[in-house]
């Protein structure tokens, strides 16, 4: 069962196609890895997905809705979310006011109600607020809850996001290179809580990582992309044992 | 000095503060600049005076249906403009707030550009000061709820904030017609305040001592627009005895603020009795810092 398809997904910018004909399915329930060279249009097929960029041709698929070409805010509604390759935190605000802002899907009230702080806003409040502090135990971040979030070492920063995205209660996950600039330890560290929030947040996860040790460690289905087409898919043994990838990674033999 | 004197350079500052307090939500929380709420300043006061002075409505309805129009108004125009990106936006209310300042010179049924006289004195401290009152619990509510944390998260980073699924056009003009809505408040009282309405009233030097005034009190704060109205609005009366000398040094002030404290006088900063406790047990630990954390930390 996939919980996302793509058909036939194809992206230009001017002359350049950036992404071409792409198929691919996201499988329900399991992480999945999205790896190629630099350049390749990883990025961009994530973009797409979330409604950033307009799709030039093809059909993207959640849940067997079309959600091609749909606003970014209202994907995200249907319970698709993602994180940045750079960061993209509410930088000037505090830790918990981050995943606070991301946690007001959760609550229904009208602007009305909150100006006249009715019952049901102040109730909701009050459950958005609990969700948020249970979000930051479950990330590791109670202790810092109220530092401003451009102050939090950098693979904090990474959790944060990524306890923010969780905060929509998505099915989907995005992760556009988790482990970027991170050490070996922090990368450990980072596929220990990937592994752990996938089946508490009863998640399907697609990566995009340039760490083999991590994408093969904990994807069980890869596709590899180069020049903007897919040039493999499969477990990571079938991955690494294909010629075709080894070759875009390391060249041919001489 | 009487307390006559006195009461009026209050409900003057009253009157500029619950247009500030408007703009306050648009620029100091949503982050967009707008050099038109002249304006919408002008709607709402031509709008009420014409309720009272034609109709013979009493003063509040009027009030009201001063501030729907004018945030009608800026649903129109938030409608057409908002897709624009910072500078841009900017610009076009700064091209809004002069046309409708132009239009009113040339209706002859508001008086054109001589003005209108006869607009009944309805303004008073007490009204002026509940009405602000109330403006400020709504707006502390507004923030406070979640809906003012998107406006907030608009502020800090767009993309972010579609991607954790808010409509940031959505918020931008609710946030503008909010804001709207409070200026023609303001243009109201001012109305029924000075008897006497003149587009000249609402030109380009109000949108901009509107914006100064947010700017000076402190972006994403509600009492720094308080305090900025307050200083903003005395201190030209104050220095009253320097003659022409006063607006320069009214100038001056402003800079100096910008140049010593850029985050204006509260930036972030909010004045609430959990807030003043704090600062209370600093003070008394003596920790001349401030903890780090605490920086923006109570905009929410």
């Amino acid at each position: 069962m996939n919980i996302l398809e793509m058909k036939n997904l194809t992206k230009c910018f001017g002359g350049l196609t950036a992404v071409g004909n792409v198929d691919f399915g996201v499988p329900k329930g399991i992480i999945s890895g999205l790896i190629g060279p630099n350049g390749a249009g990883k990025t961009t097929i994530f973009n797409l997905i979330t409604g950033v960029y307009k799709v030039t041709d093809g059909k993207i698929l959640f849940k067997d809705n079309d959600i091609t070409n749909k606003e970014p805010y209202l994907i995200s509604g249907q319970g698709i979310t993602r994180t940045f390759q750079n960061i993209r935190l509410f930088k000037k605000l505090t830790v918990y006011e981050n995943v606070l802002i991301a946690c007001h899907s959760n609550g229904n009230y009208n602007l009305l109600e909150s100006v006249l702080r009715l019952p049901r806003c102040r109730k909701q409040e009050k459950q958005l607020k609990q969700k948020a502090d249970d979000l930051l135990e479950i990330m590791g971040l109670k202790d810092r809850k109220d530092l401003i979030a451009n102050n939090l070492p950098y693979g904090l920063q990474r959790r944060l996001e990524i306890a923010r995205a969780l905060a929509l209660n998505p099915e989907l996950l995005l992760l556009d290179e988790p482990a970027a600039g991170m050490n070996p330890d922090e990368t450990a560290q980072l596929m220990t809580l990937i592994s752990d929030i996938r089946p508490k947040f009863d998640l399907s996860v697609l990566i995009i990582d340039h760490h083999m040790d991590l994408v093969m460690g904990i994807c069980e289905k890869i596709m590899v992309l180069n020049f903007g087409c897919k040039l493999a898919e499969g477990t990571p043994q079938d991955i690494q044992n294909n010629p075709k990838v080894i070759e875009a990674y390391l060249g041919v033999e001489g | 000095m009487d307390l006559y004197y006195i009461q009026g350079i209050l409900m003057l500052a009253g009157i500029n503060l619950m247009s500030v307090l408007g703009l306050s939500l648009l620029t100091g929380f949503t982050g967009m600049f707008s050099f038109g709420h002249a304006g919408f300043m002008a709607i709402g006061g031509y709008t009420s005076a014409m309720m009272t002075v034609n109709y013979g409505w009493p003063f509040i309805p009027a009030l009201l249906m001063g501030a729907l129009t004018a945030a009608l108004m800026s649903a129109l125009i938030g409608k057409l403009t908002l897709n624009l990106k910072g500078d841009y936006f900017c610009i076009a209310t700064l091209g809004f707030g002069e046309a409708i300042r132009l239009v009113l010179d040339n209706v002859q049924y508001f008086g054109g550009a001589r003005g209108w006289p006869g607009i009944p004195n309805y303004t008073n401290f007490t009204n002026v000061l509940i009405i602000n009152i109330i403006a400020i619990i709504i707006l502390a509510n507004i923030i406070r709820s979640r809906h003012g944390r998107n406006m907030i998260a608009v502020r800090e980073e767009e993309l972010a904030s579609q991607i954790v699924g808010i409509n940031v056009f959505k918020y931008k003009l609710i946030s503008l017609m909010i804001s709207a809505a409070y200026a023609g408040v303001a243009g109201g009282l001012m109305a029924h305040y000075m008897t006497f309405l003149q587009p000249k009233m609402f030109s380009l030097v109000k949108s901009t001592e509107l914006t100064i005034i947010v700017i000076f009190g402190g972006l994403g704060s509600i009492s720094g627009s308080v305090l900025g109205a307050l200083v903003l609005t005395s201190l030209p009366e104050i220095l009253r005895s320097f003659s022409n000398w006063r607006l320069v040094i009214y100038g001056l002030s402003v800079i100096i603020i910008m140049i010593s404290r850029p985050e204006g006088l509260m930036g972030g900063y909010e004045l609430t009795p959990s807030s003043m406790k704090k600062l209370f047990t600093r003070m008394r630990s003596k920790k001349g810092d401030l903890p780090k954390g605490m920086e923006g930390g109570n905009t929410l």
